[in-house]
């Protein structure tokens, strides 16, 4: 059976490797390694053409949410929505920026396991609100912010979006992951309760929250002896 | 209500950024940057009624456009300071109201239009939920209009310097989800899960547990997506070795993989809209700072998934 299987699709891996060894512009890359996965798989080229259009008009959400949130937040920023998450969050004095990413840890990974995904996101929570926050907090604490120290809080806070959806998301038994599992795991013949599935996610997600948590309240610590101050 | 009217705003929104940026006289990649948002947002309105040939073509065109860094931001009077600073002390906390509304109104509406459609009103054609997010996003910028006295031309000209600070980037999740759709017509899928199987020694329970973790983390950082890892790894290691040889629990296997995909997913630059996107929206100079900010935790948390998979399996 083995014998059997082309190793030629593997083209458009292989693209897809070289192309980020080189640092070339990843959209390029994923382009490229389309049509070159669609040829070595001997597609005709209207074909490769056809599944481009329809992939792009399938997806076409994944673009939605992030277009439709941008005139609101574009609004309010233009009138200091960034400055006055900043200010907001001053006057909170045990709200140190390590604490508060921790807490939004916490509450992104509830509520994603509660099946509440959209609470949260880049552009309608991450840009106006998380992070000007922590800048807020950090710099109430530690005076103005250098340009990577800013930097750096901003990126641990999309990280911590992104950590919170994730690992809290698998727990609920009707969000797609769980469903998909079931259904591969069915269609091989092996017969598991949903319900099972998501119970087995907990203990990663325990560990998520443990390993990211620590992580962002470590931050506090090199916010305070200036290790952030300079390029790394 | 139906999400094609989404759709469709979104096309009007992008076809106003092609709009802005073809009147920029000072733009240095002007033509080719007000074609890429017109066809981006042509595609979105008309994507349902083009053949899909032509679809085809155009996104390949965009594909070139973006991946060839001809499509450039406008050079954009960011908004003044003194003026934000005034607004912030003008408005206040009121300034959170339209924001929050988007995430309320929209748990709000994917919560109320099942059950409504349980009660018989069918409402909404599609996702509940995208829907609601639609809905959030219409009410939000009425009251963010209303609270700041800007007006809606204003609202177009800060969603087109948002855009344009995303750039090509907004491209790449629909580009790397259609790849995972040629991958799987290619039978990519197949061709790495015999790989592996060549690749792996036999007989030893640990390094069937590893190589399916990290398979899976390293499948998901080539195809961007864990979905797209799960059925390829779980067929090819999962199922062969972690349960017909080792008798391991189905649905620890599962979990434990999906998650150890999703560490994966924290590492790597296809996962576009999770990693590249919010670099840009946030402005970030490096495009892998998120990346590097999710690395340790990525790496932690495999591991943990590997022994956690060891002692429970």
């Amino acid at each position: 059976m083995m014998d059997a299987v082309s190793y030629w699709p593997l083209l458009g891996v292989l693209v897809v490797v070289v192309g980020f060894a080189l640092r070339a512009n990843p959209l390029l890359v994923v382009t490229l390694a389309g049509v070159a996965t669609g040829l070595a798989a001997a597609l005709p080229f209207t074909q490769i053409l056809r599944y481009l259009g329809e992939g792009f008009t399938h997806t076409r959400t994944l673009s939605l949410i992030l277009v439709l949130p941008l005139a609101v937040i574009g609004l309010l920023e233009r009138n200091g929505l960034r400055e006055q998450a900043g200010n907001w969050i001053g006057r909170f004095k045990r709200i140190s920026a390590g604490r508060l990413l921790a807490l939004y840890l916490l509450a992104r990974e509830v509520t994603a396991a509660l099946g509440l995904t959209s609470l949260g996101g880049h552009p309608q929570m991450v840009r106006p609100l998380l992070a000007p926050m922590a800048e807020g907090a950090a710099g109430k604490a530690f005076g103005p912010l250098s340009h990577e120290e800013q930097q750096r809080l901003r990126a641990m806070a999309a990280a911590t979006d992104n950590v919170g959806l994730f690992f809290g998301e698998d727990i609920f038994v009707a969000f797609g992951a769980v469903m998909l599992m079931h259904s591969f795991l069915t269609e091989n013949g092996i017969d598991v309760e949903p319900l099972h599935i998501a119970f087995w996610g907990i203990p990663t997600a325990l560990c998520a929250l443990l390993i990211h948590g620590s992580r962002v309240l470590y931050l506090d610590r090199q916010l305070a002896k200036g290790w952030l101050r300079r390029p790394r | 209500m139906s999400i094609s009217f989404f759709y469709a705003l979104a096309g009007v929104l992008l076809l106003g950024n092609a709009v802005l940026t073809a009147l920029d006289n000072s733009h240095p990649r002007r033509l080719a940057s007000s074609l890429f948002w017109g066809l981006y947002g042509l595609l979105f309105l008309l994507g349902d009624w083009l053949p899909p040939m032509l679809c085809g073509a155009l996104v390949l065109l965009m594909g070139l456009l973006g991946g060839l860094n001809l499509v450039k931001p406008k050079a954009h009077q960011e908004p003044d300071a003194k003026a934000r600073e005034q607004g912030a002390l003008r408005l206040g906390s009121r300034l959170f109201w339209p924001a929050l509304c988007i995430p309320a109104i929209t748990l709000a509406g994917s919560l109320a239009f099942p059950w409504l459609k349980e009660q018989g009103f069918d409402w909404v054609s599609g996702n509940a939920t995208l829907v609601s997010l639609g809905i959030a996003c219409v009410i939000a910028f009425a009251l963010a209009c209303r609270l700041t006295r800007e007006s809606p031309l204003q609202g177009l000209k800060e969603n087109s310097r948002l855009v344009d600070a995303i750039g090509w980037a907004l491209l790449l999740p629909q580009m790397l989800a259609t790849l995972g759709i040629l991958f799987a017509k290619a039978g990519v899928g197949d061709s790495v899960a015999s790989l592996v199987g060549e690749v792996l020694p036999k007989g030893v329970e640990f390094w069937a547990i590893a190589a399916y973790a990290i398979g899976m983390a390293v499948f998901t950082m080539i195809m961007g997506n864990a979905f797209a890892a799960f059925p390829v790894i779980t067929a090819g290691v999962g199922i062969p070795f972690l349960i017909n040889d080792y008798h391991g629990n189905p649905a620890v296997m599962a979990a434990i993989g999906m998650f150890s995909g999703y560490c994966g997913t924290l590492i790597t630059p296809m996962a576009a809209n999770f990693n590249l996107v919010p670099a840009a929206l946030l402005e970030l100079d490096d495009r892998h700072g998120v990346i590097k900010a999710q690395l340790p935790t990525g790496l932690m948390l495999l591991g943990a998934n590997i022994l956690l998979l060891w002692w429970l399996l």
